[in-house]
């Protein structure tokens, strides 16, 4: 269970998450929508562990693990996977060596035996073939030279791969096409179970026909400001972000 | 690798007798040299005289002067420019509605425009200590050594805070008659906020082998402006030999366009200081070098100062048997944190009897920077040049247009349009003479 | 505390005592007596049973050297070297000849086994009959390798060479050629390198003492990678080998190049040759591995590498190709080059040098274009991280003659940490209208929002860092033989958990 109290953060002496309060129980799918700026890509970065965010207040932890106490990687492998919303170049270091190095790095930590290259290929590529990934994006540089929806779907299949407990998915539906979105959320949905929950984190309702959240929760002004169920999503398309705040 | 440089056996005893003219002018000269009654302006005259002659002229084991042989400066006997100017000088047209006229590095006021921002620096030397000086370097550059201990006078501006200065000329010309030199002293303070388009030409009028060896001493304070158009149109058997130093304080900006066209043998150096955050420094140029000419541009940018850009783009067109130089350095120092660099070298050359020496260099001591640069040598493109010819175009004029585009490319980077307009005129028709 | 400063602190826990090959070999040595003057350098000769031409050569080397400086120039600073408080020669005691392994000191076989190096297998090292045809372990089909052991200064074993010299490849210690094939080596020694090249080159030409020489006949492809092993391991002992690669018309080598060094407080001199000849059609591939001990945190101890590295494309259609990682070393000076002579010829350099702590590099290339045709790649990657200071110098210089010349240079710098500095100072000069000339160079450092990619994913710090770095070296790293490649990209990681990350 991914469990926030009272979590506020800031930047550059800026608050921008003023009490965040939000339980994820394990198996559960929730969004969260906000307009731009209410601090939803702020949240999940603090979650992940990035630099650069003074956390004021509060607390978040996942499984009883006290996330904010630990190191980015600590998180990682804890299962708490984060989606970037712009997934980051990486020059020169080959996608298939990242992915298993990363792979590797967390069967580590949980004691497993580590994948040799052949064991390896062998899942990547039974995973890239479900998410319709051409294999040449295994030899390419990390989301160097890749379109939108190719780093988009490389962040799905590093989901796929690591099987995280917990996935945040940071606007992972920006710059797609109903395609690629639908292989996305494809991606997404072969991991729902008991043991997975994540947190999809949205500007727009379009995702949600993919992904059908259990709670819908609405952020802004770094505050939850409204939580309900698939049809809050709805409601917010039809009447837009404006309607919350007249709440 | 090996020591950089071949050796020229006759190099130093030439350049030994070279300086020692120079200085046996100086003692001669000394007495009657503007301001050496006071005590400041003697003192930094006389150090700068010793400065030469323990540098004496540099060769080509100096690692800066590696490309540039000064032998043609350090054979030559120089003599005094005495004769009067007359007014009948013929002089280039107008590049600014304003002018100021300097005539072998002496302020004409009968040639020059009234109600110019400028005035000669000789007749204003009581108000200068502190300031004359302050930048230009003395004791490892021999030239502007050499400059601070002979310099008869020179422009002065000084723009007050938020002053705009409009665009002003200044022309210095020389009077090649009979071989002469020239080494004006040029000092130019912008207060916080001050503007100033300032085009600076070089000319020369004669057939004789002359000296013009200017030294510029630029202060921008912060926010404030100038573009520095340098047009060196030397005549043909002119040595020019120019040092600017720009300091230029937070939110400044020293824009400068070089051009080289004239000249047998022309040197110009640069040395910018980013002294405050988010200073800002373009050093482009161009140089278009016929037969038998020598360009050299030699750029120092420090970075001294975090946030600061800097925008460096030199192209080199070579015909005939000439030589273009181009060494610019960009140093980052270790406080210049988020320095944003780019240099860009790129020659051409028509001819097989040209050499381009290229050197750009990047010491960087920061880590958070974003710095570039790039050179590239070469002909003119085959595939543009068949293109061309393909719709029709001959073969010669398809070349000039490729050269003039090559060259305008950097021309239009000034945004100053009556800087530009005066860069266009200079190099106006180089191509016609000398794509062939 | 943003994630860089951390790396730092991260480093500066783990540099100190972290060389991987700071031990120290005891074995009975033999010295010459400490200095330099001619009576050593016939010493030298006279040990070596050298032809009377190479004395004459020596002293010739010698004369010119006294009259040279040192070097300036380099953006490198060290105290001043005292080549008079040094052995110009020490060598491990041999009971017999150097070709019965089985009289090799074991200590010397297990400083082998330390180095962890291509000839670990000890049956190859101390030449047990037919070990050559034994695979390695885990069975894997990989390709031998021959190896020529340097050990301070003398070569102590040289494997393969029957199966070699089935297709007339000579490869052995350049003493040994002298004995041997002094027609060859009189003709070639000293035409890439000159005895007055430079200082460093003209004290080489005097005093060294062994190395490696490699002769490839007419046609013939190196069937496997060759390979010599340098180390310095006596107290206050220059190294100075000298290596020879000659590749007739036709023909192909690759030949590796590692070094080590135990640690020690005082510096220690390495002053190489390495002249590579390769006529129409030859291709040599020379790869350097160079992890000499590079001092300590502080800057104590260390070697000099003040290498001279030089080939000849004389043939047309001949290519010469330089790859070089160098991690170690407290200062490496050392501008692998090529003379483009033939026509149609090839020149490449392919570079990774990290610098941490107090290291300095001033390292890079030469490709003169003198035949027509004539082709260069030069791909540098510099990695400065504590105070270390990283510069790339090189020159491309295109001869009049040389029409249709290329050259591609790209130079990338990578800083970890505000106290390095990386430099780029490429000369560039050109006399040739046709010739084509592109010089790249940018500076970057590891962005934070890379590392906390990697971190998300679950990579530690350091491995990440690794791995990017890794990446930053690849166009590098992939110019190497496998074997090395291997060895390379964990000697990064190593240098980066010690130096970098």
């Amino acid at each position: 269970m991914l469990k926030i109290e009272g979590l506020t953060a800031e930047i550059d002496g800026k608050e921008i998450l003023k009490g965040i309060d939000l339980e994820v129980p394990q198996g559960e799918v929730h969004a969260i929508m906000g307009p731009n700026g209410s601090g939803k890509s702020t949240l999940s970065y603090v979650l992940a562990g990035r630099e650069g965010y003074e956390i004021t207040g509060g607390t978040a932890s996942f499984n009883g693990h006290d996330l904010l106490a630990m190191e980015p990687e600590e998180r990682a492998a804890t299962g708490l996977f984060l989606a970037f919303q712009y997934p980051v170049e990486l020059p020169g270091v080959g996608n298939a060596n990242f992915l298993r190095t990363a792979l590797n790095a967390q069967r580590r930590s949980k004691g497993e035996p580590e994948l040799d290259a052949m064991q390896f290929l062998k899942t990547a590529r039974a995973r890239m073939k479900e998410l319709s990934m051409p294999e040449d994006m295994l030899k390419r540089g990390v989301n160097v030279g890749f379109s939108g929806g190719e780093k988009k779907r490389n962040e799905v299949l590093q989901m796929a791969l690591l099987q995280p407990r917990v996935a945040i998915l940071d606007e992972t539906d920006s710059g797609l096409d109903i395609d690629a979105l639908k292989i996305v959320a494809d991606g997404v949905n072969a991991m729902r179970g008991p043991d997975f929950s994540a947190v999809v984190i949205t500007h727009y309702q379009r995702l949600l026909d993919y992904i059908v959240p259990d709670r819908v929760h609405v952020l802004m002004g770094g505050r939850i400001v409204q939580t309900g169920g698939p049809e809050l999503a709805k409601q917010l398309e039809a009447s837009g972000y404006g309607s919350v705040q007249a709440a | 690798m090996n020591a950089p440089v071949e050796n020229s056996l006759s190099e130093a005893g030439l350049s030994a007798a070279g300086a020692a003219g120079f200085l046996h002018r100086y003692e001669g000269l000394r007495a009657r040299l503007p301001g050496i009654g006071l005590p400041w302006l003697a003192a930094l005259r006389d150090r700068a005289a010793e400065a030469f002659r323990a540098q004496g002229f540099p060769t080509r084991r100096v690692e800066a002067w590696k490309y540039t042989d000064l032998a043609p400066l350090t054979q030559t006997g120089f003599g005094e420019p005495l004769t009067p100017v007359e007014s009948a000088l013929p002089l280039p047209r107008h590049a600014a509605p304003k002018r100021v006229v300097f005539v072998d590095g002496r302020f004409s006021a009968e040639l020059s425009d009234a109600d110019v921002p400028v005035r000669s620096l000789a007749r204003h030397l009581p108000e200068l200590e502190g300031r004359l000086g302050a930048l230009a370097r003395t004791d490892d550059l021999p030239l502007v050594a050499l400059n601070t201990a002979l310099f008869e006078d020179g422009a002065l501006i000084e723009l007050g805070p938020d002053e705009d200065g409009g665009v002003v000329e200044l022309l210095s010309v020389t009077r090649a008659d009979r071989p002469v030199t020239a080494h004006p002293r040029h000092l130019v303070r912008l207060a916080e906020g001050a503007r100033l388009v300032l085009i600076e030409r070089s000319w020369g009028h004669g057939e004789s082998r002359y000296l013009h060896s200017p030294v510029f001493e630029v202060e921008v304070a912060a926010g404030a402006h100038i573009t520095h158009a340098r047009i060196q149109q030397e005549a043909s058997a002119g040595l020019h030999l120019s040092t600017v130093f720009a300091r230029v304080a937070e939110g400044g900006t020293y824009d400068s366009f070089l051009l080289h066209v004239g000249a047998k043998l022309s040197r110009s150096e640069a040395h910018v200081a980013l002294v405050g955050p988010k200073a800002a420094a373009h050093l482009n140029g161009a140089q278009l070098l016929g037969d038998g000419q020598h360009g050299d541009c030699t750029t120092f940018l420090d970075h001294a100062a975090p946030d600061c850009p800097s925008r460096q783009t030199v192209k080199t067109v070579l015909a005939g048997r000439s030589r273009g130089v181009f060494q610019g350095k960009i140093h980052v120092h270790q406080v210049a944190q988020r320095t944003d660099g780019y240099q860009m070298n790129q020659a051409l050359l028509l001819s097989d009897q040209a050499e381009i020496d290229s050197k750009p260099q990047l010491e960087i001591y920061a880590d958070d920077v974003k710095c570039s640069h790039g050179a590239t040598v070469g002909e003119l493109d085959e595939n543009q040049l068949f293109y061309l010819r393909a719709r029709g175009i001959p073969a010669a004029v398809a070349r000039s247009m490729l050269i003039e585009a090559f060259l305008q490319e950097a021309i239009e980077g000034v945004t100053e349009e009556s800087a530009r307009a005066a860069l266009s005129e200079a190099v106006a028709g180089w191509w016609e003479r000398n794509a062939a | 505390m943003p994630a860089v400063s951390e790396t730092i602190d991260a480093v500066a826990s783990v540099t100190q005592g972290t060389y991987k090959y700071g031990f120290e070999t005891e074995i009975d040595m033999e010295f010459a007596p400490k200095g330099l003057n001619e009576d050593i350098v016939r010493f030298i000769s006279a040990k070596k049973n050298e032809p009377a031409w190479l004395l004459e050569w020596r002293l010739k080397a010698f004369a010119l050297w006294k009259t040279m400086e040192e070097p300036r120039w380099p953006a490198v600073s060290y105290p001043p070297i005292d080549y008079q408080d040094a052995y110009y020669y020490a060598a491990p005691k041999k009971k017999v000849g150097p070709k019965s392994l089985d009289e090799v000191d074991p200590e010397l076989l297990r400083t082998y086994e330390k180095l962890g190096i291509p000839l670990k297998e000890q049956a190859i090292l101390a030449g047990v009959e037919g070990a050559g045809e034994v695979p390695a372990e885990g069975g894997e089909a990989r390709m031998p390798v021959a190896v020529d052991a340097v050990f301070d200064s003398v070569s102590v074993a040289t494997s393969y060479k029957e199966r070699l010299a089935k297709e007339g490849i000579i490869f052995c210690s350049i003493s040994e050629a002298v004995q041997e094939h002094p027609e060859l080596v009189r003709q070639y020694l000293g035409s890439v390198v000159p005895q007055g090249d430079n200082f460093f080159a003209a004290l080489n030409s005097a005093v060294f003492t062994d190395g490696s020489f490699v002769y490839i006949p007419k046609g013939v492809r190196c069937p496997m990678e060759l390979s010599t092993y340098f180390r310095i391991n006596a107290k206050s002992t220059g190294q100075f080998e000298r290596t020879l690669i000659i590749a007739e018309a036709g023909s192909h080598v690759s030949y590796l190049e590692g070094c080590t060094a135990p640690m020690r407080d005082e510096n220690q001199l390495h002053a190489a040759v390495v002249e590579l000849v390769a006529m129409d059609d030859a291709t040599i591939k020379y790869s350097t591995v160079q992890n000499w001990y590079p001092g300590d945190a502080e800057g104590r101890g260390g070697i000099y590498n003040f290498v001279t590295k030089r080939g000849a494309c004389r043939g047309a259609r001949s290519k010469i190709s330089w790859t070089q990682v160098e991690t170690g070393s407290s200062i490496t000076w050392k501008y692998p080059s090529c003379i483009l002579q033939g026509d149609d010829s090839v020149g490449e350099f392919y570079s990774v040098a990290i610098t941490n702590n107090r290291q300095q590099a001033d390292t890079g290339t030469k490709m003169f274009h003198i035949g027509r045709n004539t082709r260069s790649t030069i791909i540098s990657k510099g990695i400065s991280a504590g105070h270390g200071q990283n510069t790339y110098r090189g020159l491309v210089k295109i001869s009049p003659k040389a029409s249709g010349a290329r050259n591609f240079t790209q130079c990338d710098s990578l800083l970890i940490g505000d106290q390095c500095g990386a430099h780029t100072v490429p000369y560039i000069e050109n006399r040739c209208m046709t010739a084509k000339v592109e010089h790249e160079a940018t500076t970057s450092r590891i962005a934070e929002d890379q590392l906390f990619y990697c971190r998300q994913r679950g990579l530690s710090e350091e491995d990440a860092v690794g791995l990017i770095v890794n990446g930053f070296c690849r166009e590098v790293l992939k110019e190497l033989p496998m074997e090395f490649a291997v060895e390379a990209q964990k000697l990064l990681q190593i240098s980066l958990e010690g130096s970098v990350g």
